[in-house]
C-alpha cells in the first residue's frame, strides 16, 4: 500500500498525487506517441475514433457523472459540431478556426437548451434532452441550404497551412493532442470552485443552494461546457465519417454515448475512457457476434440496439461503478493482497437523489 | 447590535399556517435556541430565514438588509450558513472537499482561471485549504480528511456539517437539531465547540434543539415554538417553567 505523506496544501491540488501516477502516465504518453510507428494505418484509425469518443464521454462525464444530470440527446451536440465544422471549413475558413466556431457554436446552444431544461431534473430532463436532439435531427435534414438536407454534405479534408492532417497517422496525432487537453481541462475544472459546485448540485441540491452556489448557473455552465466537449468531438467526427447525413447523429448514437460513461464508470474521468475504448471496440464485437450467431437470429434488425440495452442493464446491476468501480476493486485486492475482503465494497442500498419527492 | 430580525413572519402552506405572526430578534454573538414539539414549525422557520420557502407577509432583516427579495443561493454570500437535520453532505466526496464547497461563496475566480487553472484559482485553492485546515483543527477531524462521506458514521456527519457551514465564514449560522444521532459524550464535546464557535470565530448561533440539557449549558436565550406561534422567549429556565410551554408539551 502507497501512504502519501503531505508536507505542502500543493500537494492537494496538483494533477498528479505522486510520483508513481507521473512514471505510469508519462509511460502511457510515450506508448501513445510511439503507436504510429508501427501500428498498421487500420487501428490508428480506430485509436483516432476511440479518441474522439473519449472527448464526447468527457463532455457527458462532467455533465451525467458530475453534475448529475442526464442526456440522452447529445448525438445532437455531435451533429451541431459534425455539421457547423464542416460548413465553415466548406467556406474556406482553416481548420483550427472552424473547429473553434463549432465549440463555441455547441456551447452556446448547450447554453439555450440548459433554460428550459434547468426546470426538470432525472428522467424528465432525460426525455426533454431526448425532444431536443430529435428537434436538432429535423432541422438537420430540413435546413437543405446549409446542410444538404438528405442529401448529405461532404466533410472538406482537413489541413493546416500546406500540411494535410488526412492521413490516418496525422490524424492520430491531432486527435491525441485534443484529447490530452481535454483531459487536462476537465481536470482543471474538476480540481477549482466550479467543479465542486457541479458535484454539490449533484449531491444535494438543497445544502448547495445553501452553500451559496447558484444552481441554474452551474448547470447552465456544466451544459455549456459539456456541449462545447461533445462539439469539438463532432468536428473531428465530422472527418472519420467523410460524409455527412442527418441519420448519423440518431438516438443510437445518443444511447451509445450514455453508455459509455455508464459502462467506464460515472463519476471518474478514467470511466469515459474506458468507456470510449468499449464502444470503440463494440461494432467489431458485434460484427463477431453476427458472424457465430445462427442464421436466424445474425439478421434482426435491431440486434446492436438490444445488445446496448442489456449491457446497460446489466452494467447497472452488476457494477454500477462500471469499468473503473471494477478496476478500484481490483487494485485494492493486490494493495491489500493477504487481507483483502469482499465485504469492504459490499454495496449499500442506494436511492437516486434527483429522484426524491420534494 | 441585532443581527437577525423577525417581524411578523408568516407563512401558510394549504390551509395549514405553519409560521403565524412570528417576531423575535437576536444580538450580534448571541447563542438562541428554538424548542418546540414536533411540528410547531421550527425547520419551517429556518426554511424561511435560508429562503428555501418564500414569507407570505412579515419580514425577515439580517445585519439591516431585507432578505424577502433575495434568491437563496445569495443568503449565504450575506453571512447566513446552515445545517440540516438529517445532513444534507455531499457523500461522495471527501470530508476535505465538503468543507471546500463552504469556501465557494468567497471564491473570485472567473470560468477562464479555471479552465486553465490559472495561477489566481491555484493561490485562491490554497487559501480555501488553509481555512478548511483551520476548522478541521477547531472540530477534531484530522482522521477523516480524506474519508468519503459515504461511510462516516451518523456523528461525524454531524460535525462535518458544522465544520462545512463554518468555512463560509458566516456571521450567523442556523443548526437544525446539532445533537440528534450523537451519543451523551459527543453531546457533552457539542456544548464546547458551540462555545467554541461563538468565543473564537465570533459567529452568533441559532439553533433548534430538544435536548434540554444541551439547550440551557450553551443557549442564552431560548424561544419556545408551538403550532407556529411564539410561546415564550427568555432564559432557559424560565422557558422551562412557562405553563404555555409545559402545556404544549404534556397536552
Amino acid at each position: 500500500m502507497r501512504f502519501i505523506r503531505k508536507t505542502n496544501y500543493h500537494q492537494d491540488i496538483q494533477i498528479f498525487k505522486h510520483d508513481g501516477q507521473i512514471f505510469w502516465y508519462t509511460c502511457l504518453m510515450l506508448i501513445l506517441l510511439s503507436f504510429p510507428f508501427f501500428l498498421s494505418d487500420f487501428y490508428l484509425g480506430e485509436l483516432a475514433l476511440i479518441f474522439i469518443y473519449a472527448i464526447a464521454g468527457i463532455g457527458l462525464m462532467l455533465l451525467t457523472g458530475y453534475t448529475g444530470l442526464v442526456s440522452l440527446g447529445h448525438a445532437a451536440f455531435l451533429g451541431i459540431g459534425a455539421y457547423t465544422h464542416s460548413y465553415f471549413l466548406g467556406l474556406g475558413i482553416p481548420f483550427v478556426f472552424s473547429l473553434s466556431i463549432s465549440v463555441l457554436f455547441s456551447s452556446l446552444i448547450g447554453t439555450l437548451l440548459a433554460i428550459p431544461a434547468l426546470r426538470v431534473t432525472g428522467i424528465y430532463l432525460a426525455v426533454a434532452t431526448l425532444a431536443f436532439s430529435i428537434i436538432v435531427e429535423q432541422i438537420l435534414s430540413h435546413w437543405v441550404s446549409v446542410t444538404g438536407g438528405y442529401r448529405g454534405m461532404l466533410v472538406p479534408d482537413p489541413s493546416i497551412g500546406n500540411l494535410s492532417l488526412k492521413p490516418n497517422t496525422t490524424f492520430y496525432f491531432v486527435c491525441l493532442i485534443f484529447v490530452s487537453s481535454s483531459v487536462l481541462i476537465s481536470l482543471n475544472i474538476l480540481r477549482s470552485p466550479l467543479g465542486r459546485a457541479m458535484t454539490a448540485v449533484r449531491d444535494s441540491e438543497i445544502s448547495a443552494q445553501s452553500m451559496g452556489i447558484n444552481l441554474a448557473r452551474t448547470k447552465t455552465i456544466a451544459f455549456a461546457i459539456s456541449a462545447g466537449f461533445t462539439g469539438l468531438a463532432g468536428g473531428l467526427l465530422a472527418h472519420k465519417i467523410g460524409y455527412l447525413a442527418p441519420d448519423s447523429f440518431n438516438l443510437l448514437i445518443s444511447i451509445q454515448l450514455l453508455l459509455m460513461v455508464v459502462v467506464g464508470g460515472l463519476g471518474s474521468l478514467h470511466g469515459a475512457i474506458y468507456g470510449a475504448i468499449f464502444i470503440g471496440f463494440l461494432p467489431q464485437a458485434l460484427a463477431l457476434l453476427r458472424d457465430n450467431l445462427p442464421e436466424k437470429f445474425a439478421q434482426i434488425p435491431g440486434l446492436e440496439p438490444g445488445i446496448f440495452g442489456l449491457i446497460l442493464v446489466a452494467v447497472l446491476i452488476y457494477e454500477p461503478l462500471g469499468i473503473y468501480g471494477r478496476w478500484l476493486k481490483i487494485r485494492s485486492f493486490f494493495e491489500e493482497f493477504p487481507l483483502y475482503r469482499r465485504s469492504t465494497h459490499k454495496r449499500q442500498r442506494n436511492f437516486l437523489k434527483t429522484e426524491r419527492l420534494r | 447590535m441585532t443581527i437577525l430580525e423577525l417581524k411578523n413572519a408568516s407563512v401558510s402552506f394549504g390551509g395549514v399556517k405553519a409560521i403565524e405572526n412570528v417576531s423575535f430578534s437576536m444580538e450580534e454573538g448571541e447563542v438562541l435556541s428554538i424548542v418546540g414539539p414536533n411540528g410547531a414549525g421550527k425547520t419551517t422557520l429556518f426554511n424561511l430565514i435560508s429562503k428555501i420557502y418564500d414569507l407570505d407577509s412579515g419580514s425577515i432583516i439580517f445585519d439591516d438588509i431585507e432578505l424577502i427579495s433575495t434568491p437563496p443561493h445569495e443568503i449565504a454570500k450575506l453571512g447566513i450558513a446552515r445545517t440540516f437535520q438529517n445532513t444534507e453532505l455531499f457523500e461522495h466526496e471527501s470530508v476535505l472537499n465538503n468543507l471546500l464547497i463552504g469556501s465557494h461563496v468567497h471564491a473570485k475566480t472567473n470560468l477562464l482561471h479555471e479552465l486553465f487553472f490559472l495561477r489566481k484559482a491555484r493561490d485562491q485553492e490554497l487559501i480555501f485549504r488553509k481555512n478548511a485546515e483551520n476548522i478541521i483543527d477547531l472540530l477534531d477531524l484530522q482522521s477523516y480528511r480524506n474519508t468519503k462521506i459515504v461511510s462516516l458514521p451518523f456523528g461525524i456527519r454531524k460535525l462535518v456539517e458544522i465544520g462545512r457551514a463554518l468555512c463560509l465564514e458566516p456571521k450567523l449560522v442556523l443548526l437544525d437539531e446539532p445533537s440528534s444521532g450523537l451519543n451523551p459524550e459527543e453531546t457533552e464535546d457539542l456544548v464546547f465547540q458551540i462555545e467554541d464557535i461563538k468565543e473564537e470565530l465570533a459567529i452568533s448561533i441559532l439553533m433548534i434543539e430538544h435536548d434540554m440539557n444541551l439547550v440551557s449549558k450553551a443557549s442564552d436565550r431560548v424561544i419556545a415554538l408551538a403550532d407556529g406561534k411564539v410561546l415564550t422567549i427568555g432564559k432557559s429556565q424560565e422557558v422551562q417553567e412557562h405553563p404555555e410551554v409545559i402545556k404544549a408539551y404534556l397536552g
